[in-house]
């Protein structure tokens, strides 16, 4: 098992490294200029933008800019940002929590949503529970984050006046009543990606249940006297879960991802809302960063994946 | 207007026979008015008048909380790294410059005792040195009293290349001394008639602690921890900074104006987009300010109805326009498109070009898209009010441009696209990607398809065309197109930096890597010697009509097709009473922003 979690670290270095080439070179190959509002500023004479570009080294070959950065990274320096000139791994830091928050709830009501509606769907399947929560699925993945995010602003803040549409950090309150509000801010962006995620999952923990229930065990699980529930919970359950897992972990990197665009809708000072004003101000070095990181991601939870999947099935083993 | 009568007129103030108020009024019957009427008054030995102020509140703090809604967040707090103008605003809440502008353009004293002038003897004759008495008292955040030293170590620290500091072209020519600890001396090389530059306003003049940055000059500048967390003199303490989200700060209770501020704390929210910050202000009232709310006016009409808060505008001098190119954008000659060897093939006629003016429907697009956000006008010019010209004109007329088209000998083909000697009038027009200017192309087009001129439209991601990637055709110094259309911001009350653009000596080539801030590839030598004089003219009046024939000179060989003259909009509460200025950041005159009970 150590072996192979270790063999399996050991390949990971050498796709990180083709991940973080690909990433820089295209980034560095991407148009635009971190300096570009200095450029019809007209106080800043040509000289200081090119002195700045020199200065960050922008103007050196790729391979070297590729070169000196993969260095720095060895040595923990995550780079320089440009415009906001302090270290990238700080203002990672800084935005993790809140990020971690927003997916983490996100990912729970996704979980305490499908679980249930989609084992009991698979208990009951075309009946009318199972057609509307089938439906309610399809529509729930089919509509994109983007859209449910700017519906939910238009009901709950502007139409009712409930729920804020701007998330701040720096809640004014302290006790229960900070807590109150934390959630309260974090409602409409977590059931938006919550939702989403939810829809998807539930379609899928429901046709790994139908697999499992029509497995001979469970046939004589029921013959040998054992209540519904029993047989749900204990026998199904158990066996039906284990590609749920995979997808879950398999699933987090993207989760990321399509916390992005909610990121930026919510004005949640998250990850994926740096990641696009970075883009937008071609702030490279945390661009570069932010997206190795989802990299970094993507591979440890296949790993984590891969792991699960044979501690849940003992008979995979690991070679 | 006469230079003598003028001259009598400011002898008249400065003798208390004519009231200041008086004057102005006169200035502005004969388009002389405005911004810089002070300084014209300055010049003359009155002494500039301090922007009057309209703050009621009677007691410091006590006003609450101050949400202020900035869609792009401030990114850094060191106003001399400041990579746009929202960092400047960030840091302006903390630091302070010695003057800055209000909402007309008047000098309003911050950190600065007098308003210098010739009467007071604060400012030369000659116009080479402005001497600026400090005020008495003032501490820094953390207790250091500010004194000349500071002011003499922000100009050091700026004028260092190694610091890459972005206001190193305000302090690298001038010499800052200390006089003692509450005056300084600044020389300039040459007359300056514009000497409000350095240490006044948001965009340079912000003055950094010695105490804190001292270790921290060239190279070393972005070590400093203080880059992060200001201590500054100004009406907040800071707090608290996560970059590009939030910037939180407290009320200096010993801050150096009285009665001010009046908010017990500030905090600046970032990120978004326009339109949903102009919701979390008009229409929810999450939020009690909001930032550049560059949203259609329809949008904005709409949301103000029954709505808690209410647009704001400032009138400043940025001009929306549409450059032409002088030289052939689809012609290389030495590596090197729209090179200075050549000549616009279509535009080298000047009908064409005029032609092309009459084709920009200017009351359109102000209905259908700036509305209250803009003011139509033919120059290239509009501000501040004294350099105005009044000699121009504009006018849509499609069948004028036509025969115009017609007498010079270009004639409609087969296809209805105009043509002659064998070149067809057909033009590529480009400009950043937003909303408002892909719409402005829509209705120009329309209108020259009319006339018989084919124009095909490019939109290039405003990261793009702003850049000066050398390896970028695409950017706007490149002009790799027949016109191009954005706004050059004027980030002060004086056109001199704005003008000097567009001097022959200043033309965008391979050679000085497009760094050439005149990318029109325009040259005229009664442009260039006007402004030449402009730049040493101590005469304001001279001075004026310098400006204002060099801005003719752009309307008659249609350098520049102005669109729209651009108004700050700003979203506010409805009981904000906020004081922003068109030639000042939003944060610069934030010590005078109240709420009404």
């Amino acid at each position: 098992m150590s072996q192979y979690v270790l063999r399996r670290l050991l390949i990971a270095i050498p796709s990180l490294l083709g991940i973080s080439a690909v990433l820089f070179f295209v980034l560095a190959l991407a148009p635009g200029d971190p300096f570009s509002e200095l450029a019809t500023n007209p106080n800043v004479p040509p000289e200081v933008q090119a002195a700045l570009r020199a200065k960050f080294g922008l103007d050196d070959p790729i391979y070297l800019r590729y070169v000196h950065w993969l260095n720095a990274m060895l040595h923990g320096d995550w780079g320089f940002s440009f415009v906001s000139r302090m270290d990238v791994d700080k203002l990672i830091l800084q935005r993790l929590p809140t990020t971690l928050y927003v997916i983490g709830s996100a990912q729970i009501l996704a979980l305490l949503i499908a679980i249930p509606v989609g084992v009991y769907a698979a208990t009951k399947p075309y009946s009318l529970f199972d057609q509307v929560a089938n439906t309610l699925a399809f529509v729930g993945f089919s509509l994109p984050t983007f859209f449910t995010g700017i519906l939910f602003i238009l009901i709950f803040s502007v139409t009712l006046d409930w729920l804020p549409f701007v998330y701040t950090t720096d809640v004014k309150a302290t006790g229960i009543h900070w807590v109150f509000e934390m959630i309260r801010q974090a409602i409409m962006p977590v059931a938006v990606l919550g939702l989403f995620q939810a829809a998807s999952m539930t379609r899928f923990v429901r046709s790994a249940m139908l697999d499992v229930i029509r497995l001979d065990y469970i046939t004589t699980a029921r013959a040998k006297g054992l209540g519904q529930a029993k047989v749900i919970v204990k026998h199904v359950m158990r066996n039906a879960m284990i590609p749920v897992v995979t997808l879950i972990a398999l699933q987090i990197p993207a989760v990321f991802g399509g916390a992005i665009v909610t990121e930026q809708i919510f004005r949640i000072p998250g990850i994926g809302s740096l990641l696009i004003s970075s883009i937008l101000s071609n702030d490279t070095p945390v661009v570069m960063a932010v997206t190795f990181v989802f990299a970094c991601l993507v591979v440890l939870f296949n790993l984590i994946a891969d792991i699960l999947y044979g501690w849940l099935d003992p008979r995979i083993s690991f070679r | 207007m006469l230079d003598k009568e003028l001259r009598s007129m400011i002898g008249q103030v400065k003798d208390g026979r004519m009231d200041r108020r008086a004057f102005i009024k006169r200035m502005a019957a004969v388009g002389l008015t405005a911004p810089l009427a002070n300084q014209i008054l300055a010049l003359g030995g009155v002494a500039m008048a301090e922007g009057a102020s309209t703050y009621k509140p009677t007691k410091r703090g006590g006003g609450g909380a101050l949400k202020l809604l900035w869609w792009q967040g401030p990114t850094l707090l060191n106003p001399h790294f400041a990579t746009g103008t929202k960092d400047q605003d960030g840091s302006r809440l903390f630091y302070e410059p010695l003057a800055c502008w209000d909402p007309d353009g008047n000098m309003k004293l911050v950190l600065a005792t007098e308003i210098p002038s010739i009467q007071n003897g604060l400012l030369a004759a000659d116009g080479k040195s402005v001497t600026w008495k400090l005020k008495p008292g003032v501490k820094w955040h953390d207790g250091k009293p500010f004194s000349a030293d500071d002011l003499v170590f922000t100009w050091q620290y700026a004028k260092d290349p190694a610091t890459a500091a972005i206001t190193i072209g305000v302090y690298r020519d001038i010499t800052v001394e200390k006089i003692d600890d509450l005056t300084v001396k600044i020389t300039f090389p040459k007359p300056t008639p514009f000497w409000a530059d350095a240490f006044v306003g948001a965009g340079a003049g912000q003055i950094l602690p010695k105490h804190l940055f001292a270790d921290y000059i060239g190279s070393k500048s972005r070590e400093a921890p203080t880059n992060l967390s200001p201590v500054g003199t100004g009406p907040y303490k800071f707090v608290e900074f996560k970059p590009g989200d939030l910037i939180r700060g407290v009320i200096n209770p010993d801050y150096h104006m009285q009665n001010r501020p009046y908010f017990d704390s500030v905090e600046m929210k970032g990120g978004g987009d326009a339109v949903s910050a102009a919701r979390a202000v008009i229409q929810t009232g999450e939020y009690d300010f909001g930032w550049n709310i560059q949203v259609e006016d329809d949008v904005l009409l709409r949301l103000e109805k029954g709505g808690k808060g209410k647009t704001v505008y400032a009138v400043g001098g940025d001009t929306e326009f549409i450059a032409l190119n002088f030289t052939d954008p689809n012609v290389e000659v030495d590596g090197e498109r729209s090179s200075m060897k050549t000549k616009h093939p279509l535009f080298s006629d000047p009908a064409v070009r005029k032609a092309l003016s009459m084709l920009v429907d200017r009351d359109s697009v102000k209905k259908a898209i700036y509305g209250r956000a803009g003011r139509t006008t033919a120059n290239f010019l509009n501000g501040p009010e004294k350099f105005v010209s009044k000699n121009t004109n504009w006018e849509f007329n499609i069948e004028k441009a036509a025969k115009m088209l017609d007498d010079a000998g270009w004639k409609p083909g087969a296809d209805g696209i105009r043509e002659k000697d064998g070149k067809k009038l057909k033009i590529l027009y480009q400009t950043a990607i937003n909303g408002p200017r892909q719409k402005t192309q829509a209705i120009v087009k329309q209108a020259c398809q009319k006339a018989g001129i084919d124009v095909e439209l490019k939109s290039v991601v405003a990261s793009v065309f702003f850049s000066s990637d050398v390896a970028n055709p695409d950017t706007y110094p490149k002009f790799y197109a027949d016109i191009e259309m954005f706004q050059i911001p004027l980030s002060q009350p004086d056109p001199s930096q704005h003008m000097r653009r567009y001097l022959s000596t200043a033309v965008a080539t391979k050679e000085n890597k497009w760094q050439g801030t005149n990318f029109p590839r325009w040259v005229n030598k009664d442009y260039d010697a006007a402004i030449n004089a402009a730049d040493t003219e101590m005469d304001p009046v001279k001075r004026a009509a310098l400006y204002i024939k060099a801005n003719d000179l752009m309307w008659e060989d249609t350098v520049f097709i102005p669109v729209m003259h651009r108004l700050k909009v700003e979203a506010a509460a409805n009981n904000l009473r906020p004081v922003i200025s068109g030639w000042a950041n939003e944060t610069d005159n934030l010590f005078d922003w109240y709420r009404e009970e």
